[in-house]
């Protein structure tokens, strides 16, 4: 094994410095299970779907920095069967009724589901009652499909500079909140164009008055499966992310 | 609800919630042991009208469809239909309202196809009191394997279109407010076209099918739960038949017009609704006659009778002869229906055809904008009658308020009746026989109500019947579970 190479389930992944475990095995064209990286921001760790087992300790992958002499398992029952219960959770927290969303086809979360073999709910549903944010005119938000990966916190701090989300509350009480003062979309300065109404992996954040323009049959995940795309869009580029002013001293 | 004398209170909760496609019905008798009044109650709790509450308009015509998996087309394109209106477009493109209508002409063909040959024939070959065991789609296919594999086939045909059109045989997104997300390539017309001879030919010896059962027993199939009824459905403006638009055509029982090409935009100008206590399905009733006797009956049969003419020949051919059958007896039979529907059926066929040889499904030009409106309706003929979406919807996009009355609601005082004419014809006393039953249940099936199409399977209806005396005490009742085993209720 060459001096920058770890190994993933048995075969050698090169790695330049400073990358994840994630991203490299991505960019070596080697699959790893994950939701709420997102390659155009910095790597995060809070959905844990990407977690692998760094010799016989679980991390997840997105965070864990590429080191040489690495042993890691990835690909196995053990944490398959892991992310499978992770996704689970996910959809037993929300209303996730894919049948009437028009993310269905392009949802990270639903083709996640379909790779992982996802095929029982697992748990018992949670059945939020969370009223949509429709206040807004060209945006809305369904506050029931939300999975708390923070991809709209952070795209409108860091690349919008404008701050419109975050999370409030702990455990599972914790809640995607809009930061203004009636707590409304509306009463944002949010515009369709910004990166953060276009992140959402999953139905929560939407433009308005679209729905299922795309037939069954051509919409993203119709085509190929996410696993296979994750791949075909590696490798990604490593722009260090800006925080914004609104934000800077915050924490 | 009964008091103990433990002070304890049993509280009973009939009709069961959420019993699904269990029927049950009560008989009730006047001193003289006469059937005063049938009640079929329906026990299924859907809640669709509470639960778009609060979601944005253009879900609702994905959502609404999964009210069932036999006709979710019809749903689909009602509320797309309403919501057409809510973004302010009256006239779809030529490609989107032939899409539209193909899709449409799908669903009826397979619906109609599902229930004649896989829910009814077993009971019209075999008869009514056959064995349960034989009388199913499995006995047909043994029996009579050509016509079970007909009805198979014409129903995959339908589920084509609908697929070809939709995305998806079964709860499909075709249909968009303002027009549909896709047109129809060659190779999907092609596909289609190679087929539809055969179809229309096989729908014709359906039809033909249907006349035989009548010429076989006229006195049983003129006779068999026959009522008169007031009349309501769709109609084009120049009065042919028009499954999926027009104005509003209502006759009463004497064949009085009381109204005629009305638009549906104010149904409720002419339809209101009544409830009971005993069932969760409301009443509609014609406002101009009153609640007492203002219902009506919908569907294939009043379609078929109520046009001027069928837009397509052999469908138009067989209407008349249906027509002109045995003085116009079999025009006005509960059992006629299985007729009609198979004229209807046939319409379809023909209709899919002509639009396959039209170009405009091979157009680009797919969906309309206007400006937005805060109230939509939308009104087509299902396969079992007229449906009705309305919907309200906020300055924000999102329905504050709905309201669908589906074929089988328009329905539900006509079904009352029809079982009234068969317990009076059938009904010996004041006992429940397993006859009585059938008989019951035949009658119930010739409307195609959803919970028959629900919960059907293999011919074997779960039913469960109460006969009431003048002084309220249940003096009888009958049960049959989902195997077909009957037995009898403790009572008295």
């Amino acid at each position: 094994m060459s001096e920058n190479t770890f190994n993933l389930d048995g075969s050698p992944v090169p790695f330049e410095p400073g990358q994840t475990v994630l991203q490299a095995a991505l960019a070596a064209d080697r699959y790893i299970p994950h939701l709420c990286y997102h390659p155009e921001f910095k790597p995060h760790g809070s959905c844990k779907v990407c977690t692998v087992k760094v010799g016989g300790r679980t991390a997840a992958s997105c965070t864990f920095p590429a080191q040489a002499g690495l042993i890691i398992e990835s690909n196995t029952e053990e944490m398959n069967a892991l992310r499978r219960t992770l996704v689970q959770m996910l959809f037993a927290e929300g209303n996730h009724f894919c049948p009437s969303c028009e993310k269905s086809g392009n949802c990270l979360l639903q083709a996640l589901g379909y790779d992982l073999g996802v095929t029982t709910a697992g748990f018992r549903h949670m059945f939020p009652d969370r009223p949509v944010d429709a206040s807004h005119p060209d945006l809305w938000i369904d506050f029931n499909r939300c999975i708390l990966c923070e991809l709209c916190v952070r795209a409108s701090c860091e690349v919008d500079g404008k701050c419109v989300f975050a999370l409030s509350g702990r455990g599972i009480t914790k809640n995607l909140v809009v930061n203004s003062p009636s707590g409304l979309l509306g009463d944002t300065d949010i515009s369709p164009d910004d990166k953060a109404a276009h992140v959402c992996p999953v139905g929560a954040i939407l433009p308005k008055r679209v729905g299922f323009a795309v037939p069954i049959g051509e919409r993203r995940f119709d085509l190929s499966p996410i696993s296979a795309q994750a791949l075909a869009d590696a490798p990604r580029s490593q722009t260090p992310a800006q925080p914004c002013s609104s934000c800077e001293g915050s924490e | 609800m009964t008091e103990l004398a433990t002070n304890l209170r049993r509280v009973a909760i009939d009709p069961l919630s959420r019993v699904e496609g269990h029927g049950k019905v009560t008989l009730l008798l006047d001193e003289n042991n006469h059937v005063t009044q049938a009640r079929l109650h329906i026990v299924e709790f859907r809640g669709f009208e509470k639960f778009v509450q609060g979601r944005p308009y253009w879900e609702i015509p994905v959502m609404v469809q999964r009210l069932c998996g036999i006709c979710p087309v019809s749903h689909h394109l009602a509320a797309c239909k309403a919501m057409d209106q809510v973004v302010g477009v009256d006239h779809l493109t030529p490609t989107a309202e032939k899409l539209r209508r193909l899709m449409h002409y799908g669903q009826i063909l397979q619906s109609h196809a599902l229930h004649f040959f896989h829910l009814s024939s077993p009971d019209l070959l075999f008869g009514f009191g056959s064995d349960v065991a034989k009388r199913n789609i499995v006995g047909i296919a043994t029996e009579y394997p050509e016509i079970a594999r007909q009805g198979v086939l014409l129903r995959k045909y339908g589920q084509e279109v609908i697929r070809h059109t939709a995305g998806k045989r079964i709860h499909g997104t075709g249909a968009v407010p303002g027009g549909v997300n896709k047109n129809l390539n060659q190779a999907e017309r092609d596909a289609l076209l190679a087929d539809i001879y055969q179809i229309i030919a096989w729908c014709r010896d359906a039809v033909a099918m249907a006349r035989r059962l009548f010429e076989q027993d006229p006195e049983l199939y003129n006779d068999f739960g026959r009522f008169e009824a007031n009349t309501l459905n769709l109609i084009r403006a120049d009065g042919a038949m028009d499954l999926y638009h027009g104005g509003l055509r209502a006759r009463d029982r004497d064949g009085k017009t009381l109204f005629d090409h009305e638009n549906y935009d104010h149904y409720w100008d002419h339809i209101y609704e009544d409830v009971k206590s005993w069932s969760y399905m409301k009443f509609p009733f014609l406002r101009q006659i009153g609640p007492e006797d203002g219902w009506y009956r919908v569907g294939p049969l009043t379609r078929v009778t109520q046009c001027d003419f069928i837009p397509t020949p052999l469908a138009d051919v067989e209407r008349r002869a249906f027509m002109a059958y045995d003085s116009g007896r079999a025009a006005g039979a509960t059992l006629g229906t299985h007729w009609a529907r198979m004229i209807e059926m046939l319409h379809s066929a023909e209709a899919i055809k002509e639009l396959l040889h039209d170009s405009d499904l091979l157009g680009d030009d797919l969906v309309m904008h206007g400006e937005h409106r805060e109230r939509g309706v939308g009104v087509l003929e299902a396969p079992r009658g007229t449906l009705i979406h309305h919907y309200r919807v906020d300055e924000n996009d999102l329905v504050v308020r709905a309201n669908l009355i589906v074929s089988t609601t328009h329905n539900n005082q006509a079904m009352n009746e029809a079982i009234r004419a068969v317990a009076r014809q059938y009904l010996d006393g004041r006992e429940l026989t397993e006859g009585l039953l059938n008989h019951i249940e035949v009658a119930i099936r010739a409307f195609d109500p959803c919970l028959s199409c629900a919960t059907h399977a293999l011919g074997k209806m779960p039913l469960t019947l109460n006969l009431i005396d003048a002084e309220g005490r249940e003096i009888d009742r009958l049960a049959r579970d989902g195997s077909g085993e009957c037995s009898a209720g403790e009572c008295c």
